[in-house]
């Protein structure tokens, strides 16, 4: 009972899948093809044979009305009994009015005399043979004058082989068919499903919280490469936008810890040792910076994961660097000149860019600001102190850079500095919290971009490659 | 000035009628959507300051209704959300000023008060006159006792934004807002060199300077002779 239950259940499993499906579609396909084919195959031929057969008898009878012509119904029966004796011959068969034979080679199994004159086809036996043995034949029956019936026809011999070779062949081909079939079926099974099969369990295993597990690729391109492709593609993407997640929060966790402590023991301080209103009052002050502090930060930790994940596409424009550059540039140029740090311009004309232009206002000024803290050249270089915004075409790309003259950053360090909360032994001595140039790089990504840090021989080069939009070739063309 | 607030969180509401009570503003609170749009269907107030996350009706859909009943009240948002693109949201939604929560109260106050200026017809002068020193905004020209001051263009909006609100605080990021078009905070102190650069064309050598700091807000341009 349980035995039989799970086999019930083994088959309902079996013909769901779609491989028993597609094989059952495919196989009741292929068998109603065969049976086309075939039933043409014999309609065609029996007609063929049909006319072929009606054919030897017209050219029979007209040679036996020759005979009748010249020597009468006599030498007609001489000629019928001669003729009728050679092996594979005619049937010849004359009936008097009684319904009796007169002559003839074959005894017809039907009534003689309800046969009208015309094209018939009847069952006969050969004399000398027993009566179960049947035979058909196709006849032509001709009233004589005299009142005698004439029957000439062939034997359907042939035609019944035919038929007996069809069906044999109907069988074969079904069986043939249905091994086909299941081969196929076994195949799509084995090999096509099975990679399917092969996908569904990897995703379950990734479910099922491997994370770093793949979709198996077979190198051979197919559409399951491709589909496993795509969903591994899918699968980096989601990975990566958790891992910023992640050291989002982790970053959070560690590195608001610390302000907000600062924040907490401050205040605690001020109430325990403030007297006076006036030290009460200086404690709330710094309470307030270092929450301003705190809330920068947090701004600029949520604008970075914003831009690791968003998408601008909404907010995109047209921008002319040479107006965006010299704006910033303009902004900052007070700034840098009281810094001591000339603030040049190096834009090649008749660039533009699809950007936000607030992200890239901000990412420039970041680039401004750090070259005013970092970029004052050290006390042994000979180097005159000073900060270059450039642009200029690349290839298919855009490159904005910002260079300073001051000690640069060693190429072991360049990566590492772009990471969130990273600030080299040198900088901690300045204000700031280490997310000026994740934020720049979050962004140049935001616009399908990257940054690039490179020697400015001395200092250092920030470089913002930014990819071309389309739409400004479309303006070069027009303009 | 009659003010609105329309802020679901009881504290950070109550907090912000008194101290706009303290500034010399009446202010009242309602706490949902709904009763703000209510109360600001009902009073003439000059300025609204809508909190955008409300219960019953959220701040944009308020707004919306308000500017689809044609008033024309100048709207402060208030919001958590400060990205570029919800600032974008809240503008278009009939928002005349975005602050992103937290703020400080000082520039709080000084948008409210930018606000109710720009509703105030006297604003679109061709002239601006403080003190003796005047701006001729067809003319591009500035002169202080009667002598000309040559400025930048950059410089020249500069000015022409402290003098349109001249007598009140203005803040650098409202600064860097309107005469810059950038709105992010400045990390470092850009908007009080230029400011320093200006207030060297137009203060030194005078009597009198009119370009004032106020020690934690911003700047503000006034003539104390008078």
């Amino acid at each position: 009972m349980g035995a039989e239950r799970s086999l019930a259940a083994a088959a309902g499993r079996v013909f769901r899948t779609t491989a028993f499906k597609l094989s059952a579609v495919y196989l009741l396909i292929f068998i109603v093809f065969a049976v086309f084919v075939l039933g043409y195959l014999a309609w065609n031929t029996r007609r063929l044979l049909d006319a072929q057969i009606t054919e030897t008898i017209t050219s029979e009878i007209s040679s036996l009305a020759d005979q009748y012509n010249q020597g009468g119904v006599r030498r007609l029966i001489t000629v019928m009994e001669r003729r009728g004796r050679q092996s594979g011959s005619f049937i010849y068969l004359l009936v008097d009015p009684k319904g009796d034979s007169v002559t003839g080679n074959a005894i017809l199994r039907v009534p003689a005399l309800d046969q009208r004159p015309g094209w018939i086809e009847a069952r006969f036996n050969w004399p000398d043979e027993p009566e179960d043995i049947r035979h058909e034949a196709k006849l032509r029956v001709f009233l004589l004058p005299s009142g005698l019936r004439l029957f000439v026809g062939r034997d359907l011999e042939e035609r019944a082989r035919l038929g007996e070779v069809i069906r044999r062949a109907r069988g074969w081909s079904l069986f043939m068919v249905l091994l086909l079939g299941g081969f196929g079926a076994w195949f799509v099974t084995k090999r096509v499903l099975g990679r399917v099969d092969a996908i569904a369990a990897s995703s379950a295993r990734i479910m099922e919280g491997h994370l770093t597990e793949r979709l198996p690729v077979s190198n051979t391109n197919d559409e399951f490469d491709r589909l496993a492709l795509h969903l591994n593609q899918m699968l980096d993407r989601m990975g990566e936008l958790m891992a910023g997640l992640r050291a989002l929060s982790d970053n959070v966790a560690h590195d608001l810890r610390t302000p907000l402590t600062r924040l907490r023991s401050g205040a605690e301080e001020s109430l325990r040792r403030a007297t006076t209103l006036e030290e009460g009052r200086e404690g709330l002050e710094r309470a307030i910076e270092e929450s301003d502090h705190l809330i920068r930060i947090f701004d600029a930790l949520l604008m970075i994961a914003r831009a690791e994940t968003g998408n601008l596409a909404t907010s995109l424009q047209d921008i002319t660097l040479d107006e965006a550059l010299s704006s910033i540039a303009e902004l900052y140029e007070p700034l840098a000149e009281e810094a001591g740090m000339p603030l040049k311009l190096a834009v090649e004309p008749g660039l533009s860019v699809q950007a936000n232009r607030e992200l890239l206002g901000r990412a420039l000024s970041n680039l401004i600001d750090n070259a005013l803290k970092y970029g004052h050249p050290a006390p042994e270089s000979e180097a005159r102190p000073e900060i270059v915004l450039a642009a200029t075409r690349v290839g298919a790309t855009i490159e904005l850079s910002v260079s300073d003259r001051g000690p640069g950053v060693p190429e072991a360090d360049r990566e590492r500095v772009i990471e969130r909360f990273v600030r080299l032994d040198q900088s901690r001595a300045k204000p700031g919290f280490g997310l000026g140039l994740s934020l720049v790089a979050a962004i140049a990504k935001q616009h399908g971009g990257q940054i690039r840090l490179e020697d400015n021989a001395p200092g250092l080069r920030v470089v913002l490659v930014m990819p071309i939009g389309n739409v400004n070739d479309c303006k070069d063309v027009t303009a | 000035m009659k003010i609105l607030v329309v802020e679901d969180d009881a504290d950070a509401g109550r907090y912000l009628v008194r101290a706009l009570g303290e500034s010399g503003h009446i202010a009242d609170l309602a706490a949902d959507g709904e009763a703000g749009l209510e109360m600001a269907m009902a009073g003439s107030y000059d300025v609204l300051i809508i909190d955008r996350m409300l219960p019953k009706r959220d701040g944009l859909s308020l707004i919306m209704a308000l500017r689809a009943d044609k008033r024309t009240t100048p709207v402060l948002i208030l919001s958590a959300l400060g990205q570029v693109d919800d600032r974008v949201l809240g503008l278009r939604a009939g928002g005349d000023d975005y602050l992103t929560k937290p703020y400080a109260f000082t520039e709080c106050l000084a948008r409210v008060e930018a606000l109710a200026r720009r509703q105030n017809p006297q604003s679109a002068q061709l002239i601006y006159r403080v003190g003796d020193l005047e701006l001729d905004r067809l003319a591009h020209r500035v002169t202080r006792g009667g002598e000309d001051i040559l400025l930048q263009p950059r410089e020249f909006r500069l000015l022409e934004y402290l003098m349109r609100h001249a007598g009140q605080v203005v803040t650098r990021t409202m600064l860097l807002e309107n005469v810059w078009d950038y709105h992010f905070d400045p990390q470092t102190n850009v908007i009080d060199v230029h400011i320093s650069r200006l207030r060297g064309k137009i203060d030194r050598g005078q009597g009198a300077s009119l370009l004032h700091t106020v020690r934690g807000a911003g700047y503000m341009i006034r003539d104390n002779g008078r």
